[in-house]
């Protein structure tokens, strides 16, 4: 079996499994954000009462971080009377951040366990050696209900990656380049597995950004080996006892993919799509008028970082706004205490809190129609970011800095970090 | 379950996305007549109100990619969708699609099905007739599971019946 298999089958009650069963799964972690009101709505119209086991449930007020709606406002309070009624200690407010990054940072994913979020970037855990991935409203309801989720065992593509790269490199121009080679639908219904002797070298932050945009290919779920670097973060973060799944020698993945990119250059996906990826120097000099860093994509520490190395001793051009988000309370504190912060609101970068806001266009950083934005965030469907006559460029955040610091799309100067 | 649809097709594309379907700023709505005045919004302003009249989606490959909100096939249920083909589907949507009661049906060669053409779906039998072309497509039967879902039409009335709650 593959690691994968290995939770899945110590989930359900079974010695082993194999891809194409459907099985239901005892789920670990159940994690909701407040975008979805409607998972207290059908939990109740099922007949719920109580959630099955408050320890196992997390609340995230991440997307409405504040609430800018009245109605936003009503639906977290809502979600609030029924966290304080239900006896669910795991709840993110609104100062905590985008819930993947504070599950890590908070030592609640280990590897081995099963976690479920009403969320598609869930597929982010796989990078700490769990089973994750998002689910629906509905989903969730039932999982609340009875502690458990079907799934169909998916079959496993390996992604294997070599060489060595430049400093201008950073996970996301990685994803971007697998993306455009696999496309959107590359991974439908499959789990993928990120390894080779590159990833092995990779920061654990940047090794979640590949797990993170597995869901852009279609994946379910997705996995990377743990090793010595995983297990001290983990360590660092939480005391908690894990086992770390395996995978057998002589199991046969679904796929095999073999990249070499030593040669690879900053990667931009043009807008409109997350596969239709070209080089950033294809179109060097296109105006912009915003540059987002945020998200649980982009906007992690070494993304901040990167910000502020990018506009060291620069300003941000006149009349291009770049917001910066960093994605965690304890992401924003690192880098407050690093100086990024400043470094950033002295180059006349605007900080708004950790939450997802402006990646999905809800708030704080809206885009008019006609205006160009670059982004380190995951997506750039037409209307992402607001009027879908704007245009997002996907972009690591070094990219979206070094534009932001232009006026014009640019490639990262020197060092990323 | 309905066993039977019939309805006319409005055909759309590759890789239509969740935020075409039903765009983020829409999401904090929790009454469903509401969500249905926005459904497909983000491809046209002008389609929610002409779905009621075709009834029947068709789509290309990964129809639903992106993100995990429900509002995507509720929305289109609540405009009047009645069943959504597609040449293969994103995860999360079908998944959704299926929790809320409204049947996806996976058809590797839909493409040949146009906009405008008038439909017969007949789900127990896993026939699509194209009556304006005169063709018939054979798709694979619900899975036994999935079957049970659709027929309790949705998770919710799924469990509700089944008194799966133990907590009470």
């Amino acid at each position: 079996m593959h690691a994968l298999e290995a939770i899945l089958a110590s989930h359900s009650g079974r010695d082993s499994v194999s891809a194409g069963e459907i099985i239901t799964i005892d789920v670990d972690i159940a994690g909701i954000n407040d975008l979805y009101i409607q998972v207290l709505e059908a939990f109740w119209k099922m007949g719920g009462k109580r959630v099955w086991d408050p320890k196992k449930v997390v609340f995230f007020f991440d997307h409405y971080s504040p609430p800018s709606t009245i109605k936003a406002a009503t639906n977290q309070r809502v979600m609030r009377e029924f966290i304080a009624q239900q006896g669910i200690e795991n709840f993110f407010d609104i100062n905590e951040g985008v819930c993947h990054p504070v599950l890590f940072d908070n030592g609640l994913v280990v590897p081995g366990l099963t976690v479920v979020i009403t969320d598609s970037h869930t597929t982010t855990h796989g990078a700490y050696g769990a089973f994750s991935t998002g689910v629906g409203a509905t989903d969730m309801a039932g999982v609340l209900l009875t502690g458990k989720l079907w799934v169909k065992v998916p079959e496993i593509a390996r992604i294997g990656i070599t060489g060595a790269l430049n400093d201008r490199i950073m996970g996301k121009d990685i994803i971007l380049h697998i993306l455009k080679k696999l496309r959107a639908d590359g991974a439908v219904y499959k789990a993928v597995e990120f390894a080779g002797p590159l990833v092995a070298n990779m920061s654990l932050e940047q090794r979640t950004v590949l797990s993170n945009m597995s869901v852009e290919m279609g994946a379910k779920a997705s996995f990377i080996s743990i090793d010595a670097l995983t297990r001290e973060e983990i360590e660092r973060r939480t005391a908690k006892s894990y086992t770390i799944p395996v995978t057998d020698s002589d199991y046969e993945y679904a796929e095999l993919f073999t990249f070499d990119l030593s040669e690879l250059e900053p990667q931009v996906a043009l807008p409109g799509a997350v596969d239709n990826v070209v080089e950033v120097k294809r179109v060097l000099g296109r105006s912009i008028d915003q540059a987002y860093i945020g998200g649980c994509t982009g906007g992690l520490f070494e993304d901040i970082d990167a910000a502020a190395h990018q506009l060291c001793g620069k300003r941000v051009r006149k009349g291009v706004k770049l917001i910066v988000s960093p994605a965690s309370r304890s992401i924003y504190l690192r880098a407050l205490e690093a100086g990024y912060i400043a470094e950033i609101v002295r180059a006349g970068g605007t900080i708004v809190n950790p939450g997802c806001g402006p990646c999905l266009g809800v708030h704080q950083g809206i885009l008019a129609p006609g205006e160009v934005c670059v982004s380190s965030a995951s997506r750039n469907f037409l209307g992402r970011m607001g009027s879908t006559e704007a245009k997002i460029y996907l972009t690591s955040s070094a990219t979206a800095a070094a534009s932001a610091a232009k006026g014009v799309i640019a490639l990262p100067i020197k060092e990323t970090r | 379950m309905i066993l039977e649809i019939q309805g006319r097709v409005l055909r759309l594309g590759d890789n239509v996305d969740t935020d075409q379907i039903y765009p983020s700023r829409y999401i904090e709505i929790t009454n469903e007549s509401e969500m249905a005045q926005h459904a497909l919004e983000g491809i046209d302003p002008g389609l929610p109100e002409k779905l009621s009249a075709v009834g029947i989606l068709v789509a290309g490959r990964n129809f639903g990619c992106g993100s995990s909100r429900e509002h995507a096939p509720r929305s289109l249920r609540a405009a009047g969708i009645k069943v959504v083909i597609a040449e293969s589907f994103a995860r999360i949507f079908y998944r959704n699609a299926i929790n809320l009661g409204l049947p996806a049906i996976h058809i590797p060669s839909a493409r040949a099905i146009n906009s405008g053409d008038r439909l017969l779906v007949r789900l127990a039998e896993g026939k699509l007739i194209d009556k304006t072309t005169k063709t018939e497509y054979l798709f694979e039967g619900f899975s036994d599971f999935v079957l049970d879902i659709l027929e309790a039409g949705g998770l919710v009335s799924y469990y509700k019946s089944r008194n799966k709650d133990a907590h009470a």
